[in-house]
């Protein structure tokens, strides 16, 4: 694969200059995720009012592939009812699976740029780990 | 022919290193020569029965080759018996072997156990949970920052209540070599024994387990140019000789009856069930391919490529080497951090340019805590790597933080 659709802009950009990596006030719930094959570990925080995501951060440390891709969830998950990102946190890991749709994964947005990922199986882990924690949390809230 | 020229031929040997691959990540796995894969090959072509079971000729043939295996690798480190070759899967099941089997009988509440801070997580779990299971506490021994265990640390670890101590004889990721000799006999005075782990240095140096006079000494045959699966426990007879079976099944018994069962003889007590002949053969021609090229050519060649490797990394801005500055201090392994750029991303970038290296925490969690760092990358070195493959991986990381966006 092309490095540079991999290491693209998109992805670098959020990885250097990520908008939500910071912790919150008071989140509503937490969650930890963990990647066992390099130890990383990120905290996603939310805060939900009404059913909805008001705010939203990660913190820890990470690849940049993991990095970036929590960083584009955050901003896609603010401001979204909940049943919304669970809907978009399943397109995003069906996207990783290779199952996705051109349709699909344009509704995915910026989080798109991460789709060449389901080439590369030893990165998989670095690209959901966000998502895969989100979603978890979500199910959880049930 | 001179070394040079004599390594250019021994890497022929290899068929899986070509010249499109950097292949620098020996200390994981090494790749094998023909002379291994045609020796297994070779094995179940000729002589595959199951082994000390069958009377016939084929059988006693395939037992004659495991047999053979064990004498090689009795002689090849050294060890007063070939008995006292335990033929197991990798490093990580010898030492839980050792582990489950030797603490069962020997830990008592109140004991210690001393382990390394640096240890491989299959030297660290293992002596975890019989610690707890036993009652025992598990007493972390702390080497200086590049790795060096001082006498100080050593002597505030011991005590009377010290019954075993578990150390790496070369850090899978400061690469530093401990001097065990010393170590087990300060152990020893203390009234304890010391397990070594020897993944990291039974491929790289001449290890006498005789000279060393360590109780117990572990490895692996993969990461020594034989096959995966086969691996070595090395113990004292006098130790082995004492401890309970690990496994229990086929071929490791003398009698069984319904209520009364006798164990097999050392080393035979703890092989339960049909043993890995094909490994062990596979490890005993790796043994011969070591010795036909010699300590010399293995050790300087690897001290090239290290010194070669850490003299580049010095000259790159914003990369920094992990443990001793000092080249004499790695045993061919060479642990890296590149400021701002996690390691996986390094070995990503690194491995489209086809030059193999491992990223994460080397199973050392411990050790990366205590070294302060999540994770890290490691280059390490086999005989068969040649100068050129170093300058290739120097130039890639060298690129590594402008692709990733960062100004050098």
């Amino acid at each position: 694969m092309d490095f540079k659709t991999f290491y693209n802009e998109v992805v670098t950009d959020h990885n250097m200059h990520p908008l939500h990596k910071h912790p919150i006030d008071n989140p509503d719930i937490e969650m930890e995720g963990v990647n066992p094959s390099c130890g990383d570990e990120i905290t996603v925080q939310l805060k939900v009012q009404d059913g909805i995501i008001s705010d939203g951060s990660f913190i820890g440390d990470g690849c940049a592939i993991s990095q970036a891709s929590a960083d584009i969830m955050i901003d896609m998950v603010i401001g979204k009812p909940v049943e919304e990102a669970r809907h978009l946190a399943d397109l995003f890991l069906r996207m990783i699976k290779g199952e996705a749709s051109p349709e699909e994964i344009e509704e995915l947005g910026e989080a798109g740029a991460l789709s060449d990922i389901s080439h590369m199986p030893a990165r998989v882990k670095c690209a959901v780990l966000g998502w895969h924690t989100v979603d978890e949390m979500i199910k959880g809230m049930k | 022919m001179n070394k040079s020229e004599l390594i250019k031929e021994y890497r022929k040997q290899f068929p899986l290193l070509d010249e499109e691959l950097a292949y620098l990540d020996n200390a994981a796995t090494t790749q094998k020569p023909s002379s291994v894969l045609d020796a297994v090959r070779r094995y179940y072509e000729k002589d595959n029965a199951n082994p000390f079971r069958g009377v016939y000729d084929l059988s006693e043939r395939a037992t004659e080759s495991y047999e053979n295996a064990r004498k090689k690798t009795a002689a090849f480190i050294n060890a007063a018996a070939p008995e006292e070759i335990i033929f197991v899967r990798n490093a990580s099941e010898a030492l839980n072997l050792l582990a489950y089997s030797w603490c069962e009988d020997n830990l008592a509440e109140g004991d210690e156990v001393v382990v390394s801070v640096m240890e491989h997580h299959s030297d660290f779990l293992p002596w975890k949970y019989m610690a707890e299971k036993k009652g025992a506490k598990l007493v972390k021994f702390e080497p200086d920052e590049n790795g060096t265990v001082t006498d100080a640390v050593l002597d505030s670890c011991l005590s009377e209540k010290t019954k075993i101590v578990a150390l790496t004889q070369v850090s899978n990721v400061l690469g530093r070599v401990n001097d065990i000799k010393h170590i087990a006999e300060k152990v020893h005075l203390a009234g304890a024994l010391i397990s070594v782990d020897g993944a990291q240095s039974v491929p790289h140096m001449k290890v006498d387990v005789q000279d060393l006079d360590c109780d117990f000494l572990s490895f692996s045959g993969h990461k020594m140019f034989g096959p995966m699966g086969i691996g070595v426990l090395y113990g004292k007879m006098e130790h082995l000789e004492k401890m309970r079976p690990f496994m229990y099944g086929g071929e490791m018994i003398a009698t069984v009856h319904w209520d009364r069962v006798t164990y097999a003889e050392v080393p035979h007590k703890f092989e339960a069930g049909t043993v890995n002949v094909g490994g062990a053969v596979g490890l005993a021609a790796a043994i011969d391919f070591i010795n036909e090229v010699g300590w010399d050519i293995i050790e300087t060649q690897e001290e090239i490529l290290t010194a070669r490797a850490m003299a580049g990394i010095k000259n790159i801005d914003k990369v920094r080497i992990i443990g001793s500055q000092n080249e004499a201090d790695h045993k061919g392994i060479v642990t890296f951090c590149v400021e701002d750029v996690h390691p996986h991303d390094v070995a990503d970038i690194l491995g489209r340019a086809e030059v193999c290296v491992r990223a994460g925490h080397h199973c050392a969690q411990p050790l990366m805590d205590f070294l302060g760092v999540k994770s890290t990358c490691r280059a390490s070195f086999a005989f068969y790597n040649t100068e050129e493959e170093v300058d290739r991986f120097l130039t890639e990381l060298s690129k590594v933080r402008g692709l990733l966006g960062y100004g050098f």
